[in-house]
C-alpha cells in the first residue's frame, strides 16, 4: 500500500515483515528512528516472537546477533558511522563465520571532526569484511532492499549491509509503496541455516584455523562473493515478479546507451544525477548515468560491460581514501582496466555537503572541455584552505585545524551550494 | 555449606571425599554416566588449572540440563588449546567468536531460545580473567544489567597466560608478569590497583554470584548446579592456577588453589540479589608466605624478603576472612 512515510519507518515495516527473531540495537544518529519503532512493534507484539535487545554499545549488538543467528534465529540490526567502527570487530567476525545478519547502515561520516551527516566513509572503511553491501537510492529502493537482503543473505550464508543515506533518506518523508504480508512471505522462505548450535548434534564454531587451512578458508568467502553476483540479479528478478516493481540488481542504468560521459555513483546523489542527465541531455551532451547499486561484490564485469563505448566515466563519490582519492574510482578503474575510457574522481558530498544539480552540470562540462584534475574536490573552500596553510607554515603551534576552519569559513558565507 | 552432610577436611590427601559419600551425592566426575564435555586429547598445559576447571563446571552443567546446554567461549588459552581445526575436544554445541563479545554472543543465543520456545536449552559463556575483567567487561555488565539467562564463568588465573603472561585487571598485588617486571622500586604489579570482578558482578544485583576453586571441585560443582536452578544472570569466578605463568610446579596446582583459599586470599563465597549468603568457612589461616612462596612470580618478595609488601598482602587476606566472616569465630561484616 503507497503511503508518505519517513524512510526509517518505512524500513521499519519493512524489516518487521520480515520475520526476525533477534534484534539488538544501540541507539546512534541517524540511525535511531528505525530502532526505535521496531522496539515499539515489537514490544507491541506485531513481530512474533521477536526478541529486541536494547544492549551496551555496537560491538555488543552485533555480538548478540552472532549468537542468535549461529542459533539459528534470523537477526537484524542498524548502525552508522562511529558506530559500525566500533562494532568492527565483530562485523569481520560475522562474515568469517558466514552468518546471514541484516544489518542496516545509515550512513555518515566519520569523525574527528565529530560530524552527524551524511557521506560513506563509514560503509567503506568495512568494504573488504566480506559482509555483502548494498546502497538504495531512495526509500522505496531501501525497503526493497531490506526484504531482498534477507533471502540473500540466507542463501548465501553470508551478511549484508543495506546502505541509505543518512538523514538524506532516513529523515526523508516521501511515496513508499509498502508491501503486504503476504508478498513477504511468498518471498522469503523461513531461514535454513546451514550451520546451527545444536545439542542433540554438537558442532564446534568458530575454531581455530592455521595456516594449513586458512587460505581456503578465504577463498571459499571470496568464492562466495562471487556467487553473490548471480544471486544478486536472480533475486532482484524474483523480487520483480512479486511485488511487480525493479529494485536492487547490481547496477542500474539511465541513458547510458549512446553515452559518451557517464556519471557513476552510490546512493541517493543518484536522483540529482538523473535530473542533471536531463538537463544535459535536453541540450545536446551525449551523456548517461549509472547506479552502483551493489559495491559488494562489486560488479566488474557487467561495469566493463555497460562502460565499454563511452569516452569518459565521472565518479562522484562521498567518502575519501586520503592520500590517493577515490576509493570506488579505483575500482571503477580496475573494471576498465585496458580500455581507452577516461575515469575522473570527484569528491563530493562529505560530512553532509549538498552536491547540487548545478554542480553536477558544471563539473561535467569541465571535465568534458577542459579535464579535471584528479582528484577533483566538489565546491571546495580554497580561501580557508589556504589562510589554514598559511597560519601553519607560519607557527608551530597553529591550534586544532577544525576548529580553525570553522572561525575561517564563518557561518555567513559557508558555502552550501 | 549446607548441601554437605560431611564436612572434608583436605589436609595432606587429595583423594579424600567421594569414598565417604553416598553414591548420590559423589562429584559429578565420579558418576558412571559422567560426561566429557571437554574430551582428552586437548593441548592444556601440564597442572592446568583452567582445564580443571572447565571439565568439572561444564560436565556439572551438562547433569544439570540433561545435556541441553550451548557454550560459548571468549578467546583466550581455553578456547586455543580445545579447539585446533579440525580436533575440537568439544563434545557440546560450542561457538567462539572474539575476545571480547562471549556474554553479548551468549546473551544473542539465549534470545534465539527465546524465540523460538526452546528455553529447555540452557546457555553457559566462559572466558578467562583477561576477556571477564577487562576487554569483555562492557559485554558482561551489558549482559547483568538485562538479567539475561546465561551463566558465565571467569576461570582466573590472574593474568593474559595464552598471550605469554602479561598483566590482566585480576593480577594480583606485586606478582610478576612480562609487562609487571620483577624490577624497580616496586617490583611486580602494584599496589591496590585491579579490580574484584564478583564484587562488581553483585553490584548488578543478579540472582546469583559464587567464587569457587578447583582445590575444592565439589563445591565448584555444587555451585555450577545451583546456577543452572536458577534462571537469569548468574556468575560464577573460578580461581585457575596456571603453573607456567605463576612459575608453579605443575604437580602443585590444586595445593597452590587451596592455599589461596585457606589463606584468605582468595574467598569461597555465594551472594544473591546482591548480598552474601553464604560461604565457605576457613578450618584454620594459613600466613599468605605459604601461597606466596610456592610461585615464582612472587619471588622478588623473598630475595630479598620484602617485609612490606608480604605484610600488605597478609592484611589483603584477613581483611577477606573479616569481610566474608571465614574463620567460624568471625561475625559477618553485613556484606
Amino acid at each position: 500500500m503507497k503511503q508518505q512515510i519517513e524512510g526509517s519507518q518505512a524500513v521499519a515495516q519493512a524489516v518487521a515483515l520480515c520475520r526476525p527473531e533477534v534484534m539488538a540495537c544501540y541507539p546512534i544518529s541517524p540511525q535511531t528512528h528505525i530502532v526505535e519503532t521496531l522496539s515499539r512493534k515489537v514490544k507491541a507484539g506485531e513481530v512474533g516472537n521477536c526478541q529486541f535487545l536494547n544492549v551496551e554499545s555496537e560491538f555488543g549488538a552485533l555480538s548478540v546477533l552472532i549468537g542468535a543467528s549461529a542459533m539459528g534465529a534470523r537477526s537484524y540490526t542498524a548502525t552508522t558511522s562511529q558506530g559500525l567502527l566500533f562494532m568492527a570487530e565483530a562485523v569481520y567476525n560475522a562474515a568469517g563465520l558466514g552468518l546471514p545478519i541484516v544489518m542496516t547502515i545509515a550512513n555518515r561520516a566519520i569523525g574527528a571532526p565529530i560530524n552527524i551527516w551524511n557521506d560513506h566513509s563509514d560503509s567503506m572503511a568495512m568494504r573488504d569484511a566480506g559482509w555483502l553491501q548494498l546502497f538504495a537510492e531512495d526509500n522505496q529502493e531501501a525497503v526493497d532492499l531490506h526484504i531482498q537482503a534477507f533471502r540473500l543473505a540466507e542463501e548465501l550464508s553470508c551478511p549484508v549491509m543495506v546502505c541509505m543515506d543518512g538523514y538524506i533518506l532516513t529523515h526523508a518523508f516521501e511515496e513508499v509503496d509498502l508491501p503486504t504480508q503476504e508478498q513477504v512471505d511468498e518471498f522469503l522462505p523461513p531461514f535454513e541455516p546451514v550451520q546451527v548450535l545444536d545439542p542433540q548434534d554438537p558442532v564446534s564454531i568458530g575454531a581455530m584455523v592455521g595456516p594449513e587451512a586458512f587460505t581456503e578458508v578465504r577463498y571459499l568467502a571470496h568464492h562466495k562473493h562471487l556467487q553473490a553476483l548471480e544471486a544478486i540479479p536472480r533475486i532482484s528478478q524474483a523480487f520483480q515478479d512479486i511485488f511487480q516493481r525493479s529494485s536492487g540488481g547490481l547496477l542500474k542504468l539511465y541513458h547510458t546507451d549512446e553515452a559518451e560521459t557517464l556519471l557513476l555513483a552510490l546512493g541517493s546523489v543518484n536522483g540529482t544525477i538523473k535530473d542533471a542527465v536531463d538537463d544535459l541531455r535536453a541540450k545536446g551532451w551525449r551523456v548517461g548515468a549509472i547506479q552502483l547499486c551493489s559495491y559488494r561484490p562489486f560488479p566488474l564485469h557487467a561495469l566493463r560491460h555497460v562502460v565499454h563505448n563511452a569516452k569518459r566515466v565521472i565518479v562522484i563519490e562521498k567518502d575519501l581514501a586520503v592520500g590517493n582519492g577515490g576509493i570506488v574510482s579505483s575500482e571503477v578503474k580496475l573494471a576498465l582496466q585496458g580500455l581507452p575510457t577516461l575515469v575522473d574522481t570527484v569528491i563530493a558530498g562529505l560530512g553532509g555537503r549538498p552536491i547540487s544539480k548545478a554542480a553536477v552540470i558544471d563539473t561535467v562540462k569541465a571535465a568534458c572541455l577542459e579535464g579535471l584534475e584528479e582528484p577533483h574536490f566538489l565546491d571546495l573552500n580554497w580561501v580557508a584552505i589556504n589562510r589554514e596553510l598559511t597560519r601553519q607554515a607560519e607557527q608551530r603551534r597553529s591550534g586544532p585545524t577544525p576548529e580553525n576552519l570553522l572561525r575561517e569559513v564563518g557561518s555567513a558565507d559557508w558555502k552550501t551550494g | 555449606m549446607s548441601y554437605q552432610r560431611i564436612k572434608f577436611y583436605q589436609t595432606g590427601t587429595f583423594t579424600v571425599g567421594n569414598r565417604l559419600l553416598e553414591e548420590g551425592e559423589r562429584t559429578v566426575q565420579a558418576q558412571k554416566d559422567r560426561t566429557n564435555s571437554l574430551n582428552s586429547g586437548h593441548r592444556a598445559c601440564q597442572g592446568c588449572g583452567e582445564a580443571l576447571g572447565a571439565r568439572y563446571a561444564l560436565d556439572a552443567v551438562m547433569r544439570a540440563t540433561h545435556n541441553q546446554l550451548v557454550a560459548v567461549n571468549a578467546t583466550g588459552c581455553l578456547e586455543v588449546f580445545s579447539s585446533p581445526y579440525p580436533e575440537s575436544a568439544w563434545q557440546i554445541p560450542w561457538l567462539h567468536s572474539v575476545f571480547g563479545n562471549a556474554p553479548a554472543v551468549a546473551s544473542g543465543v539465549a534470545a534465539a531460545l527465546r524465540a523460538k520456545g526452546k528455553t529447555d536449552i540452557r546457555v553457559v559463556a566462559q572466558g578467562g580473567d583477561g576477556a571477564t575483567v577487562d576487554i569483555g567487561f562492557g559485554c558482561l555488565s551489558g549482559m547483568f544489567e538485562r538479567n539475561d539467562d546465561v551463566l558465565y564463568i571467569c576461570y582466573d588465573n590472574e593474568a593474559y597466560m595464552n598471550t605469554g603472561v602479561q598483566r590482566s585487571g585480576a593480577t594480583p598485588a606485586r606478582a610478576w608478569t612480562n609487562t609487571t617486571q620483577a624490577v624497580g622500586t616496586e617490583p611486580g604489579n602494584p599496589m591496590n590497583v585491579g579490580k574484584n570482578l564478583p564484587r562488581i558482578a553483585m553490584a548488578h544485583g543478579i540472582p546469583l554470584v559464587a567464587t569457587a576453586s578447583v582445590a575444592d571441585l565439589h563445591d565448584l560443582e555444587t555451585k555450577v548446579t545451583k546456577a543452572m536452578s536458577i534462571r537469569g544472570a548468574r556468575y560464577i569466578h573460578i580461581h585457575v592456577p596456571c603453573p607456567l605463568g605463576w612459575k608453579s610446579d605443575p604437580a602443585e596446582t590444586i595445593k597452590v588453589a587451596r592455599l589461596a583459599v585457606e589463606s584468605g586470599l582468595f574467598p569461597l563465597f555465594e551472594a544473591e540479589g546482591g548480598v552474601v549468603t553464604d560461604r565457605t568457612p576457613i578450618r584454620k589461616q594459613v600466613p599468605v608466605e605459604q601461597y606466596l612462596v610456592l610461585q615464582g612470580r612472587f619471588e622478588h618478595l623473598f630475595s630479598p624478603r620484602d617485609e612490606q609488601a608480604l605484610a600488605a598482602i597478609q592484611a589483603m587476606a584477613d581483611r577477606n576472612i573479616h569481610l566474608y566472616a571465614l574463620l567460624p569465630t568471625e561475625p559477618a561484616m553485613g556484606t
